[in-house]
């Protein structure tokens, strides 16, 4: 065993694309797992699918947060600031309940955000719970803002409250509350930042018994995680994790329906010959002469665009192509070979002889063409989604690139929303065509080095 | 006579061509006994191996004809199907040591997989059982064990051509068919390769098949010789009449051919070649080569059989 795996290392030394792409290729599979783990399957889905309340805490078309790194100006982040012991002060009174929540953050970024909202999750039975909004800037001023009763679920959004606005009207409202008085009263400039700490205080009372409010405030900035988001706010990054899974799947499954099936399919027809051989060879040709992707359209168009329903057009169509003819004629000659007699002559079974005898022979010439075509299939699942065939429901990389290319990504500037999936498109690609021709030239000494 | 081991009778295999039908086989007869060593001589192309391929049901696609009755002891293997045959009959009661022995051997198993396959195959045995067996096949044919784990390139000829052997006798089939076992080895293998196969021969009381057209290695093996002749048995003797004294004309210019050690002879040689086998001459086939030929030969001569227990297919022989 351990001769075995040192003489293993001693040949992967020879061949530092295997251990590159075998490192990519376990770098996706753990992101695969990663991503199956973090967001289980139902819960990716409908955050894919997801309305405006599932995404109501992030932007717009935000970049990722890591593209600050490359400004000098940093883009202000997007954050979210909940409601919880630390900064709520409660008061039981006679009648009523009393908290105060103190939402501070230190706000130093040049440009301003694009919204600010607050959230309110409110408990009670028959009286609404009663809100006051104030203000507090750097400078000690304090702007009061909203008061009043509040909905089970109710949301205030600061950047439509044009109350705010009747000094700088026009200012957005989050902009006259972030913004250096001086720079606001010259109506034709731009308005600055006063950096420095703010805070927001939510001034509750309750009346009922047990009745209780969560609040929330949120700060849309320009940038948002790891990934950033897009025109429906979604973030990225559940498209990216759950695409990888995907397209591994995918790339798998069809290079095992297509490869592996049309390999076996060439062996039993070679060793069967007569008219079954015949037949493969007429399907074969006929297969060859029907056009892939128009078919693919006509089932995405009129039938289903599910991924899965696709895969299986994929393989039905893949499996009776030009290499059953390669593979049909290196099989013609181990048929041949006096091994294949002997062992005809001690009884073997046909199956036997085809799986033990001509298959094991030239598994060699499938390994390299079975890995190479893992990141054919992952390209094309990309490219149908483009097209507009990519799965309705799941989150893919194709879907990404889709929905930029229909959103003018590249146009309006959003270069992440296109770089992200194809990335991780390319890295895919690179790792498996790395280690398909590093096992064709382990396979194949003939393409060796000296 | 003892037992009889096998009886083929009246058996034709034809082979289709583009020119016609080739009569590889055509009617051949003969017996043998339980613990008999029959050598089958003849030329490249009389017909021996499709010989043993009619025996064995090993048949090519371009089968033309193929009739007759082979009785294996008390079954007449002609008459059972395809898979039955399959799996009752090959290996099982006759294994077949192949012409080309040396590429016989599956390039992608190791050696030790492959001679206990027909275990496998036929009794159903684990593959830990079947090694053990092996194990013992390779002693018997003076392999050492340690190479059941090798790959067949990692062998020798020798040790391949007794690889295939050990691979033969493994399901101690009651007839074992050896075509060729030692053409392309060098004399020394040779005769190490004869030698085994002596040693098997008298401690299992193992019924062979030899098909060569080298007599002298056979010589000392074969209790018996049946010689060919373009598709046809023309004699069958014992092993000592045949090499000290053979009959038919074609039987002693074949042993005239063999150099002797000790004697200087000149070496003989047939004129001419055997006759196309897509069409045969008709009357003895041997006539147009033969150095003794007179009237009767325009005709086809039957078998003859001697008082002491010889046929010769010659009208000498009348």
């Amino acid at each position: 065993m351990t001769k075995l795996l040192s003489s293993l290392f001693g040949t992967l030394k020879l061949y530092p694309t295997i251990i590159a792409s075998s490192v990519i290729i376990l770098g996706l599979v753990a992101l695969s797992i990663y991503a199956v783990v973090a967001i289980p399957y139902d819960k990716a889905v409908s955050l894919w699918r997801g309305a405006e309340e599932i995404w109501i805490d992030t932007p717009r078309y935000a970049a990722p947060e890591w593209t600050n790194l490359f400004r000098r100006d940093k883009l202000p982040l997007t954050f979210t600031l909940y409601s919880d012991s630390e900064n709520s002060v409660t008061t039981v009174g006679e009648n009523s309940t009393e908290t105060i929540t103190e939402f501070t953050f230190t706000y130093d970024y040049k440009t301003f955000p694009r919204e600010m909202n607050v959230f309110f999750d409110a408990q009670f039975d028959k009286r609404q719970p009663y809100i006051m909004i104030a203000w507090l800037t750097p400078d000690g001023r304090e702007v009061s803002m909203f008061r009043g009763g509040i909905r089970s679920s109710h949301r205030y959004p600061i950047s439509q409250d044009t109350s705010l606005t009747t000094h700088a009207p026009d200012q957005l409202p989050h902009v006259v509350l972030l913004a250096d008085p001086a720079s606001l009263k010259d109506a034709a400039a731009e308005p600055e930042v006063l950096p420095g700490e703010y805070t927001l205080r939510i001034r509750t009372l309750t009346f009922d018994e047990g009745s209780t409010v969560q609040s929330r405030f949120t700060v849309y900035g320009d940038v948002y995680g790891m990934a950033g988001t897009d025109h429906r706010r979604r973030d990225l990054m559940v498209a990216l994790l759950w695409g990888t899974p995907i397209a591994l799947l995918f790339g798998l499954f069809a290079t095992i329906g297509t490869s592996i099936l049309t390999f076996i399919i060439a062996a039993i027809g070679t060793w069967y010959g007569g008219w079954l051989d015949a037949a493969i060879q007429r399907i074969t040709e006929v297969n060859l002469m029907l056009p892939f992707l128009p078919i693919l359209i006509m089932v995405g168009t009129f039938y289903s665009r599910s991924i899965w329903l696709m895969l299986v057009v994929i393989i039905v169509l893949g499996i009776f192509t030009a290499a059953i003819k390669g593979y049909r004629a290196m099989f013609l000659q181990v048929k041949n070979s006096a091994y294949i007699e002997a062992a005809r002559a001690y009884g073997a079974s046909n199956m036997r002889i085809i799986f033990r005898y001509m298959i094991p022979k030239l598994v060699p010439v499938l390994v390299p063409t079975f890995v190479i075509g893992i990141p054919a299939f992952v390209f094309l699942e990309a490219s149908l989604a483009v097209i507009g065939l990519g799965d309705p429901i799941l989150p893919t990389w194709g879907k990404v690139l889709s929905d930029a290319y229909q959103g003018g990504a590249l146009y309006r500037g959003y270069y992440y929303w296109v770089l992200e999936p194809a990335v991780l498109l390319m890295a895919t690609g690179l790792a498996f065509a790395m280690l398909g021709f590093a096992l064709d030239r382990v396979f194949n000494p003939r393409l060796r080095g000296i | 006579m003892e037992e009889k081991l096998l009886q083929v009778k009246d058996l034709y295999l034809y082979f289709r061509t583009s020119q016609g039908a080739v009569q590889a086989v055509d009617g051949i007869n003969f017996e043998m006994a339980r613990d008999d060593a029959l050598a089958v001589i003849g030329e490249s192309g009389c017909g021996k191996t499709s010989l043993i391929r009619a025996i064995l049901r090993l048949l090519p696609r371009n089968v033309h004809t193929y009739k007759g009755s082979v009785v294996l002891l008390d079954t007449d293997v002609m008459k059972l199907s395809e898979e039955r045959f399959r799996t009752n009959v090959r290996w099982r009661r006759m294994s077949l040591v192949s012409q080309a022995a040396m590429n016989a051997l599956n390039p992608v198993i190791r050696v030790g997989d492959q001679v206990s396959e027909p275990l496998v195959v036929h009794q159903g045995l684990s593959k830990r059982d079947a090694l053990a067996q092996a194990a013992e096949v390779f002693r018997l044919v003076g392999v050492s064990t340690d190479f059941l784990s090798r790959y067949a390139f990692e062998l020798s000829g020798g040790m391949r051509q007794r690889a295939i052997i050990a691979m033969a006798l493994i399901t101690k089939p009651e007839l074992v068919i050896l075509d060729e076992p030692t053409s392309a080895l060098d004399m020394l293998t040779q005769a190490n390769i004869m030698n085994v196969l002596k040693g098997i021969k008298r401690d299992l009381q193992q019924s062979f098949i030899f098909i060569t057209h080298d007599v002298a290695t056979t010589s000392e093996l074969s209790d018996r010789g049946v010689v060919m002749y373009a598709g046809h048995i023309v004699e069958i003797s014992s092993a000592e009449q045949f090499y000290l004294n053979p009959f038919h004309p074609y039987s002693q210019k074949l042993m005239a051919s063999v150099p002797t050690l000790k004697v200087r002879k000149e070496l003989e040689f047939i004129p001419g070649q055997p006759p196309s086998l897509l069409n045969p001459p008709t009357g003895c086939r041997f006539a147009e080569r033969c150095h003794r030929r007179f009237d009767m030969c325009e005709q086809e001569p039957p078998m003859f059989a001697l008082e002491d227990g010889r046929q010769v297919k010659c009208w000498l022989y009348k």
